[in-house]
């Protein structure tokens, strides 16, 4: 193995983490609707997103990529190995935000509400400038924890062919036989880049938890 | 036969049930082997990282955060393209074991030390009054009260290492999702195969999930007693 191998490997990191970003994306938005319909009123719209959450995250990630990949990509629309990959991680960090945004809406004091209502917040006013800067607060050092996680979930996207770093490490393993070394620096990629969103997500939550009021 | 996904008929899906129970057969050994190795793994790695000993704390350390920290897939490669280079030529079943016991020892041993370092200082102060020995401290008044803190995450995770049982078609074992591959190569239905594995999935991990949930109540309940 030489340098130009290890080049190679490194090669894969911008499109792993391209993937990452635009699927928490993805999450980030949608995650957002099927909160909303999680703790809706109504019990239908409720069940509905309780199941969605439930079988979404009940199938393996794997299994979801290669649904989107074989099965929208040949037999209805052509779909590069690219948009499966962010179809089925944007999938599935949705219900995980879903259920992360549910746990900080949760975590807001119950006195908040109340004041708001005391103050005469209009509903829309309440949601906006009380409930929302806070649960959003709240849920970030989860969002950063789960971002590691989907950043690691998309080296699946290998078995697809998406070019990025796991499949830059087998390619190399392939090419050279010298498995042992491009696998270590694969995996000692993931570690460096997840480093400081780990360091982030755990200093953001003393640095957040002291500016929301208790 | 009536008619569902792009001509796939209930028959053909019928005839597939056998493959794909072969192939969920290993996922559930490999599940089970994985847990019954790799929780005790946690355990040690839980102690050992607590370690007075600087060593021991950081060879510990180093093997939990290359457990979370490389992906799944990589660990399972690296066990089975990787390891042949060193001279160590393992079965796709051993490499998938070992891959998946490392990952699983990383993960459960900080779920066991978040379990540990729940139970009250006080206990430990306890122990020390009453001249218990820092092992019976350990086994007697540490490990039974951490065990119950432990628990409900520890199933939920078992739950996401069947779900990445499913990974290791990628080492070529013929687990389920391999046997979904084979099907949808003999008979072009890609997606119909696919769909029946992520039914098989989420026909065993919705149950197992709300079981869960009704022990992680119970626990709740228990301790507040």
């Amino acid at each position: 193995m030489t340098w130009d191998h290890v080049f190679l490997i490194i090669s894969g990191i911008p499109r792993t983490i391209i993937v990452t970003v635009l699927s928490l994306a993805v999450g980030m938005l949608l995650g957002f609707p099927i909160m909303l319909m999680r703790i809706a009123p109504l019990s239908p719209v409720r069940v509905a997103a309780t199941v969605l959450i439930a079988v979404v995250r009940s199938v393996p990630p794997v299994v979801w990529v290669f649904m989107v990949f074989f099965g929208v990509g040949a037999d209805v629309v052509d779909v590069s190995p690219f948009t499966a990959a962010v179809i089925s991680f944007g999938l599935i960090s949705a219900v995980n935000m879903a259920e992360i945004y549910r746990g900080g809406l949760i975590a807001i004091p119950l006195g908040h509400h109340e004041a708001a209502i005391a103050l005469n917040l209009s509903r829309w006013h309440h949601f906006r400038d009380v409930t929302l800067p806070q649960m959003f607060v709240v849920s970030l050092p989860a969002i950063a924890t789960y971002a590691v996680g989907l950043l690691k979930d998309t080296s699946i996207a290998s078995t697809i062919g998406l070019q990025e770093l796991s499949f830059q490490g087998r390619y190399v393993t392939d090419m050279t036989y010298k498995g042992f070394e491009a696998l270590v620096v694969v995996g000692a990629c993931y570690i460096v880049i997840s480093l400081p969103i780990a360091w982030l997500s755990r200093n953001l939550g003393e640095m957040l938890k002291r500016r929301v009021a208790r | 036969m009536t008619k569902l996904w792009m001509g796939t008929e209930w028959g053909m899906i019928l005839s597939w049930l056998p493959m794909l129970w072969d192939g969920l057969v290993i996922n559930l050994q490999l599940t089970f082997i994985t847990l019954v190795l790799g929780v005790p793994l946690g355990l040690l790695w839980a102690v050992t990282v607590r370690s007075r000993s600087r060593a021991i704390r950081y060879v510990t350390l180093v093997f939990v955060e290359i457990g979370r920290g490389a992906p799944a897939l990589v660990l399972l490669q690296f066990m089975y393209f990787g390891l042949p280079q060193g001279g160590l030529v393992l079965s796709s079943f051993t490499s998938a074991i070992l891959g998946l016991v490392w990952s699983t020892g990383a993960y459960t041993s900080e779920i066991i030390r978040g379990g540990l370092e729940a139970v009250p200082l006080g206990q430990s102060e306890a122990s020390t009054a009453l001249n218990l020995s820092a092992a019976d401290t350990f086994r007697y008044v540490i490990l039974p009260q951490g065990f119950w803190v432990a628990l409900p995450p520890l199933l939920g995770f078992a739950i996401l290492v069947f779900q990445s049982t499913a990974l290791c078609f990628a080492i070529s074992l013929p687990e389920v999702l391999a046997q979904a591959n084979d099907i949808g190569a003999t008979t072009f239905r890609y997606f119909p195969a696919y769909t029946v594995t992520g039914i098989i999935f989420a026909a065993i991990c919705i149950p197992a999930s709300i079981l869960v949930g009704w022990i992680e109540h119970r626990v709740a309940t228990r301790s507040r007693t």
